[in-house]
């Protein structure tokens, strides 16, 4: 057998089988992100590179069977299956965890049978060291027909000799491991004219995924949909009938290769999930961790944000101090930095936050979230599936709403994606941190409890009741079509890799700034020009005048009227009657527009409409700036019920374009974004009129 | 007697499947006729059943559990106070 040069590479195996830690230890830093339109995992690629050769590697999604039950899975098959398709490898990596070979095996085997040269990366044998458990590498490399290289991503040992391997042992086409698919020998002959060269597995594959959109040209398909007729194909008959052989053949393969006759399984997990799932202290536990989370994405932000903003004034003085007077210096200090400012200061808390979803999913904890929570989810027609990402949509709605392509059933699927947006996700938090510091009063209860953290939490709280809510509703709206089972892994708990959770607070930061700081800067810039010109500078009638500043008050306020000629000032004035109900004045107007957009704009907007406000000598935080505005009567602008409203109102009103350019995506049609956007908005015009009579009385 | 049925800490052989649709997914994740399947507890609310199974620790629903056909191990049926 000659080996054949090998190029690209994917990567296979198990959700939770050590895959990534592979490719990472594999690539390096030479890895991107794959173009792969609408999926949640990142499909990742990189290079390794090993004595002068260049290996293209592809971190496929973790699957347990070739036999694709979620959109994710869909790519293993299709890149797999179709020898057509741009990232079909000429050798496949499956990864396997040696601590629960059984199941693995399984999908390796499959993939041995499509006839692609395989070798075999066998995990956690720390783990079976431990147990006492004696496994014969030698043996199972022999049995399964594929090089079988025990490695630990995580410290390396293994890599090399993986790498060097590459070259030597991939060889061309290993012995199929299930010898005898259960298809009429004709139909196999008949297949094989169809498509010449495939193996036994590979026709059985084409003939059950017929049906499906399986990236094989139309003609194929209809060519095999007529075999299958001619020879009655009963698609769930023959998977099930293989995966029992299979299973059949793999005992065979472990009894010759394993002794586990004096194994002490692992009691650590046990353990820890008697205190953690258990009916008293499970529940209790599980709403500690998440009340820690929340007190810390406030509390342990605070000195961050403190240094962002003297740092963001700092550089404005610096500025306008030695950069000559003018508009291009406006523009840069007053809507570039102040708008940038805005955005930064909130890094910390959505770094922690992010840190600290990592960490629940790197120990493992995630799951058991899923399982305690499943009942409740239940009622609401929901699975423990949605928990998950719904639990993302409090960092973001957009990856969330993409992680909901992990539940298999479509309807419980489309109710996810409609109520994820209420849950409170990090752009609402600076909009939320921003309002809770200026109208709600700074109280320690207990010398720890802060008011405003806890006013934090009941919004986070709200977002979350009126998500659970709204999925209550649907469930008489949109009716329920069941079809995939609900069975979900509990995996082992393990410490957290610290780099992971570096890494994922960096990159989501980075994803943060960067995606919504596009949005912010253009609409930062726009809403400069808006509000520092007005119809008087095109020409236009009501030319509004500049009085002479006299003193600090009367400067701020001669702003002020200039702001209320300028563009902004007209349009935030124009829906003022329709927003006046809900406590807003034209300022919260005009931030409410451009909110629009993306929460946090909110923000940017605020730090621009009152650093335009403010003249040259004062450069006032916008905290500064909002707690001390006045309306005409010498009352405070922002209230307990205008604050409140506020809040409320960025709970639940749709502000987002990105995320509703993602559901559009998901669902493939424009139909629920729009629906999405009317009732978001709709009920949160009602609550905010609630809540501002409510506490206006 | 189905999975559901079985008491906390109790072990059983899995025998078969009532529903052949998603008898191959619970097969791939582990649930295999001949196997050894252990429940372990059950969630705070009652729903769903942990269970150990070909070295796995799954999540099932009970909805689900009604499917699979288990036979008790005559002799060592531990419980473990839930």
């Amino acid at each position: 057998m000659v080996a054949t040069e090998v190029r690209k590479i994917a990567l296979v195996g198990n959700p939770n089988s050590g895959k990534t830690s592979l490719f990472n230890a594999l690539t390096g830093l030479r890895q991107k992100v794959a173009n792969y339109p609408g999926v949640t995992v990142d499909v990742k690629k990189g290079t390794a590179k090993h004595n002068g050769q260049s290996y293209n590697i592809i971190d496929l999604p973790g699957t347990y069977s070739i036999y694709p039950k979620t959109d994710d899975e869909r790519i293993v098959y299709d890149v797999l299956l179709n020898q057509d398709h741009p990232d079909h490898p000429d050798g496949v990596i499956v990864v396997a965890d040696g601590s629960n070979l059984k199941r693995n095996l399984l999908f390796c085997s499959q993939i041995i049978d499509l006839g692609i040269p395989v070798i075999i990366a066998l995990t956690m044998h720390d783990i079976l060291e431990k147990e006492d458990v004696k496994l014969d590498v030698n043996a199972l490399s022999e049995k399964m027909g594929v090089p079988v290289i025990p490695i630990n991503p995580r410290k390396l040992t293994g890599v090399d000799e993986l790498k060097s391997n590459l070259e030597k042992e991939f060889k061309n086409r290993p012995e199929p491991i299930y010898q005898s698919v259960p298809l009429d020998p004709n139909y196999l002959v008949e297949g094989r004219k169809l498509f010449p060269g495939a193996t036994d597995y590979q026709l059985m594959l084409y003939a059950t995924g017929a049906d499906n959109e399986n990236g094989l040209p139309q003609d194929a398909k209809d060519k095999i949909q007529a075999l299958n007729k001619k020879y009655g194909i009963n698609f769930s008959a023959l998977q099930g009938k293989e995966t029992l052989d299979r299973y059949r053949i793999i005992d065979d393969i472990i009894k010759s290769s394993i002794d586990d006759s004096r194994r002490k399984p692992q009691q650590t997990t046990e353990k820890l999930d008697r205190i953690l799932t258990h009916r008293v202290s499970g529940p209790i536990i599980l709403i500690a961790v998440l009340f820690v989370i929340f007190q810390s994405v406030f509390a342990l932000a605070e000195y961050p944000m403190m240094w962002v903003e003297s740092g963001t004034a700092f550089v404005s003085e610096f500025l306008r101090g030695n950069l000559p007077g003018g508009w291009a210096t406006n523009l840069l200090v007053e809507g570039l930095v102040a708008g940038l400012g805005g955005i930064i200061v909130f890094i910390p808390q959505i770094a922690i936050l992010f840190g600290f979803l990592t960490i629940l999913e790197d120990t493992g904890y995630m799951s058991r979230i899923s399982y305690i929570t499943d009942r409740v989810m239940k009622s609401v027609g929901l699975s423990g599936k949605s928990v998950i990402p719904m639990m993302s949509g409090l960092a973001c709605a957009i990856p969330a709403i993409m992680a909901t392509r992990s539940i298999e059933n479509w309807r419980n699927r489309l109710v996810t994606i409609l109520v994820t947006p209420f849950m409170t996700c990090a752009a609402r938090l600076p909009v939320y941190a921003l309002l809770i510091s200026v109208g709600i009063p700074n109280i320690k209860y207990f010398g720890f409890i802060n008011l405003q953290g806890i006013v934090l939490l009941v919004m986070y709280l709200l977002g979350i009741a009126m998500s659970m809510f709204i999925a209550f509703v649907l469930k008489y709206f949109i009716k329920v079509r069941n079809n995939s089972i609900y069975v979900m892994e509990l995996p082992i708990y393990r410490a957290p890799r610290w780099r992971n959770v570096l890494v994922t607070m960096y990159e989501r930061s980075k994803i943060f700034v960067v995606e919504a700081g596009k949005v912010i800067m253009i609409i930062s810039v726009i809403l400069w020009l808006l509000a520092s010109y007005g119809p008087a500078d095109i020409g236009l009638a009501n030319a509004g005048s500049e009085p002479a500043p006299t003193t600090e008050m009367t400067e701020t306020t001669g702003a002020s009227k200039e702001l209320k000629s300028s563009f902004a000032g007209y349009l935030g004035r124009a829906i003022e009657p329709v927003i006046a109900p809900i406590g807003f004045d034209w300022k919260m107007g005009i931030a409410v527009i451009t909110s629009f957009a993306a929460r946090e704009v909110f923000v940017g907007t605020m730090a621009t409409i009152y650093s335009v406000d403010a003249t040259d000598e004062n450069f006032q935080s916008v905290r500064q700036a909002m707690m001390n505005d006045m309306d005409d009567s010498g009352n405070k602008v922002y209230s307990l019920a205008t604050v409140l409203s506020l809040l409320v109102f960025y709970a639940f009103a749709m502000q987002c374009m990105s995320t509703l350019a993602v559901v559009k995506r998901e669902t493939k049609t424009w139909k629920w974004p729009i629906v999405q956007f009317i009732y978001m908005t709709a009920i949160a015009y009602v609550a905010s009129f609630a809540t501002f009579q409510l506490f206006s009385l | 007697m189905k999975l559901n049925e079985l008491k906390i800490g109790e072990k059983a052989f899995i025998t078969g499947f009532s529903d052949e649709v998603r008898s191959i997914q619970l097969m791939e994740m582990g649930c295999i006729p001949g196997e050894v399947i252990h429940l372990i507890s059950r969630a705070p609310l009652g729903d769903p059943l942990a269970v150990m199974v070909s070295g796995y620790k799954l999540s099932i629903r009970k909805s689900e559990a009604v499917n699979i056909q288990v036979k008790p191990m005559s002799s060592e049926n531990i419980s473990i106070p839930a």
